[in-house]
């Protein structure tokens, strides 16, 4: 059998797909957080060095770690429409975004608030927070391009391009800590050896980083369902829909 | 694949790598400007300009804190095992702070070779566990402070 891997680039069909998943992933995100967070705050031990005050770990590396993905997709979805000029690339491309900037922002301020008891400082100029700073203004810059440019296939393009320069920045902050002397810790997880921390606070943090993977398909299919309605409102897949939901 | 798809995805994959290479050289000429602090071996051996503010990381050295009777004024030693420099600092010290713990102080360095420090920062390592498992590996010899 050969896959039609074009299949759901149609319109119609992603809107009809995204309406069905959106909700259902709303749902695993709000049942895979509160697991995580009750994992994370009543179950997980306290830690030998830091006491309680680790906690904070549960919500500052998922939220990082997606933070760094979702540029990543972005990057993926840019090549994507770039290359097959797909509309839905872009469509989805352009969703990611806020969420994607949410996370960083959350990032850096899970981090201050972790950083000012542990390290004695707010904010400190090093490689690992520099560089995401950095990519919380790529996000930014990523919104303000789109917004300042009125034609839809123009603002696509010059977005796609920008959010594929910006890519290099993402393996820069994950590497940082391992490049450069950072006051930044090292990572606890990774895939080539085994994670330096204790089970069930690995356990909680990974439900975590599932929920926000989830609320982030959640979040972008409902955006992206939005503007698709938005740019193509006037096709006629678009008007039978709404003759559909009026009946 | 359509021809002109592979045309358009043939310049993606080289802009990329274009881009990837020109950050991987920048970086790479950046690179001794990226280090949040030096280590006290770059400081002894004059690797770095020591005539203005500067950080050093490493470990505080075990039995090297003193503190002043009734004050905040500290002395302590920080040291990556191979050199160590004396630190004076006055205020007060992160909670984390400890013996034999990992630190970076930012100061500058004085004439007779004292380091005096206008901010102390704790830094802590990427092990997480409970006091338990710490007091078993500590039992059995291992250290869990990694520099």
């Amino acid at each position: 059998m050969k896959i039609n891997w074009f299949y759901f680039s149609s319109p119609p069909r992603f809107y009809a797909l995204a309406g069905r998943l959106s909700p259902l992933f709303f749902a695993l995100a709000l049942l895979l957080t509160t697991l995580g967070l009750y994992l994370g705050f009543f179950v997980a031990p306290t830690d030998f060095q830091q006491g309680e005050g680790y906690r904070i770990i549960f919500v500052h590396v998922p939220v990082s770690w997606m933070s760094m993905f979702i540029y990543l997709v972005i990057a993926f979805w840019s090549a994507m429409g770039l290359v097959m000029k797909t509309r839905i690339s872009m469509v989805m491309a352009q969703a990611l975004v806020p969420t994607g900037a949410l996370f960083t922002f959350l990032s850096l301020w899970t981090g201050a608030l972790w950083g000012k008891p542990m390290w004695g400082a707010w904010w400190v100029w090093d490689a690992r927070l520099t560089s995401e700073l950095i990519l919380l203004f790529l996000y930014l810059a990523l919104m303000a391009l789109r917004a300042a440019i009125d034609d839809e296939r123009r603002a696509d393009r010059a977005c796609a391009l920008f959010a594929l320069v910006g890519v290099v920045n993402v393996p820069v902050i994950y590497f940082s800590v391992k490049w450069w002397n950072t006051l930044h810790q090292g990572a606890s997880v990774s895939l080539t050896r085994a994670p330096s921390m204790a089970s069930t606070m690995l356990f909680g943090m990974l439900v975590m980083a599932l929920a926000a993977w989830a609320y982030t398909i959640a979040t972008s299919l409902k955006r992206a369902r939005t503007l698709l309605l938005e740019r193509e409102g006037d096709s006629e897949w678009a008007r039978r829909q709404f003759a559909g939901d009026a009946r | 694949m359509h021809p002109q798809r592979k045309k358009r995805l043939l310049l993606v994959v080289a802009a990329l790598a274009v881009i990837g290479i020109a950050s991987a050289l920048i970086l790479n000429a950046f690179r001794s400007n990226l280090v949040f602090f030096h280590t006290p071996t770059e400081v002894a051996t004059k690797q770095v300009a020591t005539d203005r503010t500067l950080r050093i990381g490493g470990l505080v050295v075990p039995g090297s804190i003193e503190r002043s009777a009734g004050g905040l004024q500290v002395s302590f030693a920080v040291s990556d095992k191979v050199h160590s420099v004396p630190v004076r600092y006055q205020g007060i010290l992160p909670d984390l702070f400890n013996e034999g713990k990992g630190t970076v102080v930012q100061g500058v360095l004085g004439a007779d070779g004292v380091f005096q420090a206008s901010q102390v920062l704790a830094k802590h390592d990427e092990n997480y566990m409970p006091p338990e498992a710490a007091d078993a590996l500590e039992r059995a010899g291992q250290t869990v402070v990694q520099p």
